[in-house]
């Protein structure tokens, strides 16, 4: 067994059962992760991801099954043991008395200092390293309760990278962080996949770094591992996110990675003359102002095609590539006059969408050109 | 880096030369006049005959270096304390622990006083680490259920008055000339101990700092939760244990012989932090142990000779010492939550 055992699998899990006690809150969950890959649970609110963590953390029992690291059972590892393979990064922060970010950073080499703790020159190059990797060099002297959330995060992670572990976990890492920090600290998780070739495993809520930065994800809803695969076997089936979420009004665009909220139904009352993007602001608009619409005519390989969808009561396309033709501009002028405002946003033409212009000039002959918005 | 080395070394300077300090003015203070030139020669034994040799050999100098080594268990004590519950206002004597160390104590001392049994000091040791274990299996008990800090607090100080109230009652009706004795003792003071007492207090002194100091890694990654010190490597639940076991030892020890001392074990590390700017523990673990030792031989001076001849308990003085250290704390907290 051990001897057939893939040396680039650091951690993988046998039919683990995770839960409080004897209940299973997600039974049977196996899979494995490579050295420099990342790994992102996904999942609604309660669904058990930070249990699945946990569990992986060793923080909680494992209702059954096995967690693998390096091919060894975890049970029969010490704490030590684990402790120079693993570290981790959890939602809770210490509250600490007196305590500077280098304090925090330094007690990370635990796993390796001697008797009474004391650093040596190795250890404390680790640590300037780790400070200086997520850019907490300049504040290494200030004290932990003094620094912004942000700062705060990137030092506990600081803290992990000085363990200097194969494995890192982070349980919802970039909840609460602004979009700055979030960018950052993604990004210094990525160099330690690409340089250290560190194996990550994370829960997200954020879909669209989840979407960005994952190479495979467990997608844990419905009471158990509900799908498996990379990010684009996820993101990329129609409507599955919406199903692993329970979402009921408005929707996620895997091709954006964006989550739109939910259309404003109704008859519409405005039509808007899209297309190449121009469209966009003006959906977003009508969406936040409560103003039920319909848009057209647009190719269905237009870049705003996606969003049109999203927000829009009613959608007149064209096929791919094709000049917009007679049966779609009728429909359009149909939609328009029913509507009777009318928002001209594109304002580039050409071959393809030159019905378009039409669409435009007949609508200012009927006087149906709004500029209420 | 440098900054900080220099700052703790001060910090020790500062503590040593207190510490000296209060040694000798300790040892030249009381209601016997005894010159700085005559105790220099009493303690180099070149006049071992005289009164003032008898009052300086085998009343301060005993009762001082109890009050020193005291002192410095329950700040220790109160460190570990404040550690394992994450907690700035916890301590022996809030929590209860000195309290249940104080009712085993009086009870033993009741029972062996009646039945002619001269207790060994010891023993005495042993009864009250026996009556902290107790009380603090009931806070532990306690802080499973509740997580908020004030609440394991009061429920803490709720313990110690039922340990206080059944002691009195013990105290009032124990039938015995001693009771005297046994009187001043329930209050708090640090009169009436002898070398042999000083033994088995410096021993169990050192034991508990040798173990707290050999803890201080341990504790350096408690300091980040117990969550993260298991994901460090910390073998936890042993890790609880021995932090437990070494504070009840600690302030058990007090207990025994000073009977309880209040507000110690939660203003002197406070104050000692401060000093450090830090809450280190592999400097804290010294640092409380200093620390104490001075406010506890401050504390001891001023009782004694503040209204001599009547001697105040020395757990009063303590407090007016200690408690406004602790509101500041609280009060400081308030600010940094909001």
């Amino acid at each position: 067994m051990r001897a057939e055992f893939p040396e680039s699998i650091v951690l993988n899990t046998k039919d683990l059962s995770v839960g409080y006690g004897n209940d299973p809150i997600v039974p049977d969950i196996s899979f494995s992760v490579n050295k420099g890959e990342i790994l992102v649970l996904i999942g609604p609110n309660g669904a058990g991801k930070s249990t699945v963590l946990k569990t992986l953390t060793n923080q909680l029992k494992a209702v059954a099954g096995t967690v693998f690291i390096e091919g060894k059972d975890m049970q029969e590892l010490k704490n030590s043991e684990i402790a120079a393979k693993m570290a981790v990064l959890m939602t809770e922060r210490p509250r600490t008395e007196r305590m500077t970010v280098e304090d925090i950073v330094s007690a990370g080499r635990y796993p390796y200092t001697g008797l009474m703790g004391i650093l040596d020159e190795n250890d404390r190059a680790v640590v300037e390293r780790s400070l200086e990797m997520v850019g907490m060099l300049q504040e290494k002297n200030k004290d932990f309760n003094a620094i912004s959330d942000g700062q705060k995060q990137l030092t506990m992670l600081a803290r992990a990278i000085a363990q200097e572990p194969d494995i890192m976990i982070l349980d919802e890492p970039t909840s609460f962080l602004d979009i700055r920090h979030k960018i950052k600290l993604l990004g210094i998780l990525k160099k330690l996949v690409f340089e250290k070739n560190m194996a990550v495993i994370m829960s997200l809520h954020e879909l669209e770094l989840a979407h960005k930065c994952a190479d495979h994800i467990l997608c844990i809803g419905n009471g158990r591992v509900d799908r498996y695969g990379t990010a684009e076997e996820i993101f990329d089936s129609n409507g599955y996110i919406e199903e692993l979420y329970g979402v009921e009004k408005g929707c996620f665009i895997p091709e954006y990675a964006s989550v739109e909220l939910g259309k404003t139904e109704g008859e519409p009352e405005v039509f808007v003359i899209g297309g190449g993007g121009s469209g966009i602001p003006v959906y977003r608009k009508l969406q936040r102002e409560g103003i039920p619409f319909a848009a057209g005519v647009i190719h269905e390989n237009d870049i705003e095609y996606p969003i049109a969808k999203a927000l829009a009561c009613k959608v007149v396309t064209e096929k791919a590539f094709m000049p917009i033709g007679d049966e779609s501009y009728e429909e359009a002028a149909k939609l328009m006059v029913q509507c009777k405002k009318v928002i001209p946003a594109v304002k580039q033409f050409a071959a393809m969408n030159e019905k378009n212009s039409e669409l435009i000039s007949e609508a200012e002959k009927r006087g149906l050109i709004w500029h209420g918005l | 880096m440098d900054n900080r080395k220099t700052r703790f070394l001060i910090g020790y300077i500062v503590l040593a030369v207190l510490l000296a300090a209060l040694f000798v003015i300790n040892l030249w203070a009381g209601s016997a006049n005894v010159g700085f030139k005559e105790i220099w020669d009493i303690i180099l034994g070149r006049s071992a005959d005289s009164t003032a040799a008898k009052i300086i050999l085998d009343m301060r100098l005993p009762r001082l270096l109890a009050a020193a080594l005291l002192g410095g268990c329950l700040a220790v004590s109160g460190f570990l304390l404040q550690t394992f519950f994450a907690n700035p206002i916890a301590g022996p004597f809030v929590l209860g622990v000195s309290s249940g160390a104080k009712l085993a104590v009086a009870l033993v001392m009741i029972l062996c006083l009646e039945n002619g049994i001269v207790l060994s000091s010891g023993f005495m040791v042993a009864a009250a680490f026996a009556g902290s274990l107790v009380s603090m299996g009931f806070v532990l008990l306690i802080a499973g259920r509740v997580k908020k800090m004030a609440t394991l607090i009061i429920c803490g100080i709720m313990i110690g008055y039922i340990c206080s109230a059944i002691t009195e009652f013990l105290v009032t009706f124990a039938a015995d000339s001693n009771i005297v004795n046994l009187h001043n003792w329930s209050m708090g003071s640090f009169s009436g101990i002898g070398w042999d007492n000083v033994k088995v207090i410096a021993i169990t002194a050192a034991f508990g700092l040798i173990c707290a100091f050999l803890l201080a890694k341990p504790m350096n990654a408690y300091q980040l939760g117990e969550n993260y010190a298991r994901s460090m490597g910390v073998p936890i639940r042993a890790f609880r244990v021995a932090l437990i076991i070494l504070s009840s030892l600690l302030s058990a020890c007090v207990a025994a012989f000073a009977g309880p001392i209040s507000f110690v074990g939660i203003a002197v590390p406070q104050l000692a932090k401060a000093l450090f700017n830090t809450s280190k523990p592999i400097h804290m673990v010294p640092a409380c142990f200093m620390a104490g030792a001075s406010f506890c031989l401050l504390s001891d001076v001023l009782a004694r000779t503040l209204f001599a001849p009547t001697e105040l308990s020395v757990s009063s003085v303590t407090a007016v010492l200690g408690a406004p250290v602790v509101i500041y704390v609280l009060i400081k907290r308030r600010k940094g939550e909001a």
